[in-house]
């Protein structure tokens, strides 16, 4: 895998992991949420369960996403990253 | 044992334990002291990352403040983890890779201008005082409720403390002593809330619990606090009261602003790779969210039981927390009905933003207050928000060891995070200021001699503030993430993702950013606060949001000037395309 086509990939998965980001925050959490809270989790109504917890375990997922991804590319483009550099 | 033997004991253990991890690492060098030598490891880091973000404002007041918001005190919650995704995805690693120690040193080399490096100085320093103040005072707070101490006295042992370890470990000491302050930080708050959640709804999880029926009942806690709160006459817990708009931007200021805080950022500078300061990002969120999802359950508890202890008792009758709490001015009762019993609900007690004592008592031995009463509502109480969470085991009567295992943590996350933006300052100002602009002969010796003595000064303003704490504090908090929003991250983000964007674009835009968020916030907050209302601000936006609206300005100002004027030089398109490989 080229240097460029590393970028590439980077920026195609940087854009569909913030989409999901501003989705579950600035969506769910907020622009969505009273029409969410019509629909229920347990004691949650869902728009308020979004903006005070689920929005906050979708961030953690999204992290571990990118790390795990970002370890597949970079075992593709095979280049040993020298430490302290 | 008394609580307060009990709360010296925990306190001065873990003072004791600060203490001997700052002995045990020393910085010996500047690669030590600025960064840790690069060695420290992602799950330690994220420990470090987490105790250094959360301050004696998450740990202390967040709760409080969102039991009396109700659902819009999600943008605290949301604001203050949402960055972590931005720094994880789009500049911690990058940043890593660049190397370097301090983040106006990516500025400076990255728009190839010792300009660029000390407007980023200015803002860094600007952000980190503000933000020092707060802790200071959280500090006071904790000593004079539960050691009885002196505030000045809790402000001049706090300063001690910080200074053995950051001015002799550096970023060493305070990485270590993070992680312990972590440890002992979230052990304090998941105790009580546990403790809270069992009683109140028989759940052990309080994340859970929050969303569950109460104890011998089928009505589910928040619906019963939804109900509590329109009886009294305040909005719905569960429902928004300011705008969407309002809190789509406070949200997204608090957000960018994070991702641009400075001593956030530098913690990413000390892991060994750069894949591990992805990792790191990942860790330091889990512990964040740790808490961070805790805190909602905590604010909902503490607000049935705060109500239901006092609402409709007599004075006489009150449990000791609501007088403890009133003998240092930060509860008062005002009985406007003379009927001998609190009346609390929605409204504003009295005339003037804060009680007045005078010496005398009231007819039940209250403290008597001199401010004029409002009489249109029926209120009578007066209560700080930022003591919910401290007052919170006595509300629920929790054993007096979870109450001293309390002060010791709020104690933990205000040092820890003082610790971490005096480091940021002194660094800034050895490396930055001294090593890179004014004074390039000196060696490492003696740059690490400036380092040391930077962080001293810095303590020592520090603890000035702590002593004497300016009466902006609270407004100031908008002021260091908006101008974090709109002036370092746009640079950052900028920097890495565009090799257009030329050091002409880079401070235009800054100073675009940095002019229109300030001008917005002094003119609301601190030359006309009585127009600080809706209706006068630019788009329903308050001056908490505003940080989001001057970072797009930022962006646009920053690539429209980029664009009209001469590229970079080729070097640092060379560096770009090198900081972007892992």
């Amino acid at each position: 895998m080229s240097p460029q086509d590393y970028w590439k990939a980077n920026l195609k998965l940087l854009a569909v992991l913030l989409s999901i980001w501003f989705v579950i925050s600035f969506g769910f959490g907020i622009v969505l949420s009273d029409f969410l809270d019509q629909f229920s989790l347990g004691g949650f109504k869902l728009g308020f369960w979004f903006a005070q917890q689920g929005s906050i375990y979708g961030f953690v997922v999204l992290i571990f996403i990118y790390v795990f991804a970002m370890r597949r590319l970079e075992k593709k483009i095979n280049k040993k990253e020298e430490e302290n550099e | 044992m008394s609580s307060q033997l009990l709360t010296y004991i925990f306190v001065g253990l873990s003072f004791a334990l600060y203490i001997g991890i700052a002995i045990w690492s020393r910085a010996s060098s500047t690669n030590e002291f600025y960064v840790a030598g690069k060695g420290v490891n992602p799950v330690a880091n994220g420990m470090a990352t987490a105790a250094d973000w959360m301050s004696a404002a998450s740990f202390i007041s967040m709760a409080g403040l969102i039991s009396f918001l109700g659902k819009d005190g999600a943008v605290y919650l949301m604001g203050w983890t949402g960055g972590y995704v931005l720094l994880a995805l789009l500049l911690a690693p990058y940043l890593r890779k660049f190397g370097q120690y301090t983040v106006p040193d990516f500025i400076g080399t990255r728009y190839y201008s010792k300009t660029a490096r000390l407007v980023a100085v200015l803002c860094l320093i600007f952000i980190s005082f503000t933000y020092v103040a707060g802790q200071m005072r959280g500090v006071g707070i904790v000593f004079s409720r539960f050691l009885e101490v002196e505030i000045n006295v809790g402000v001049i042992i706090g300063m001690i403390v910080v200074f053995f370890y950051a001015v002799l470990g550096g970023m060493k000491g305070i990485t270590y002593t993070q992680v312990a302050q972590y440890c002992v930080m979230i052990f304090a708050y998941l105790v009580p809330a546990i403790f809270i959640s069992i009683l109140i709804t028989g759940n052990p999880i309080p994340q859970l619990g929050f969303g569950d029926t109460l104890v011998n009942s089928s009505t589910y806690l928040l619906n019963k606090l939804d109900q509590l709160s329109v009886d009294l006459g305040f909005n719905a817990y569960t429902e928004n009261t300011k705008s969407n708009i309002d809190i789509f931007c406070i949200t997204a200021a608090l957000m960018f602003g994070t991702a641009g805080l400075p001593h956030v950022i530098v913690r990413f500078f000390t892991v060994p790779k750069v894949s591990d300061a992805r990792k790191s990002a990942g860790y330091a969120l889990i512990f964040i969210a740790l808490l961070y999802t805790t805190a909602p359950a905590v604010a909902a508890f503490s607000r049935v039981n705060f109500i239901e202890s006092i609402q409709e008792k007599s004075y006489l009758d009150l449990p000791d927390w609501f007088k403890n709490w009133e003998n240092i001015g930060l509860i008062a009762w005002q009985d406007k009905n003379n009927d001998g019993l609190i009346n609390y609900s929605a409204g504003k007690p009295f005339e003037g933003s804060r009680p007045i004592f005078s010496n005398g008592s009231g007819s039940q031995g209250e403290r008597e207050i001199k401010n004029t009463p409002i009489k249109d509502n029926s209120n009578e109480v007066y209560i700080d928000r930022d003591i919910m969470v401290l007052a919170n085991p006595e509300i629920a009567k929790l054993p007096a060891w979870v109450m001293a295992l309390v002060a010791a943590g709020g104690l933990a996350a205000a040092l820890s995070t003082a610790a971490g933006l005096l480091l940021v300052i002194s660094s800034s100002i050895s490396h930055d200021l001294l090593k890179k602009t004014f004074m390039p002969k000196i060696n490492e010796r003696q740059e690490l001699f400036y380092a040391r003595c930077s962080a001293a000064i810095a303590i020592l303003i520090a603890g000035l503030f702590g002593i004497y704490p300016p009466a902006f504090v609270a407004q100031v908090v908008a002021f260091a993430f908006g101008l974090a929003a709109s002036t370092i991250f746009p640079a950052l983000l900028l920097g890495i993702f565009s090799k257009r964007l030329n050091k002409e674009g880079a401070i235009a835009g800054m100073l675009a950013g940095l002019m229109f968020t300030a001008s917005y916030i002094i003119y609301f907050k601190f030359l006309f606060s009585e127009l600080d209302t809706n209706s006068n601000w630019l788009l329903g936006i308050s001056p908490e949001g505003i940080g989001f609206l001057g970072m797009i300005i930022n962006f646009v100002v920053a690539i429209s000037v980029s664009s009209f004027s001469t590229k970079p030089p080729i070097e640092v398109g060379q560096m770009v395309d090198k900081i972007r490989l892992p």
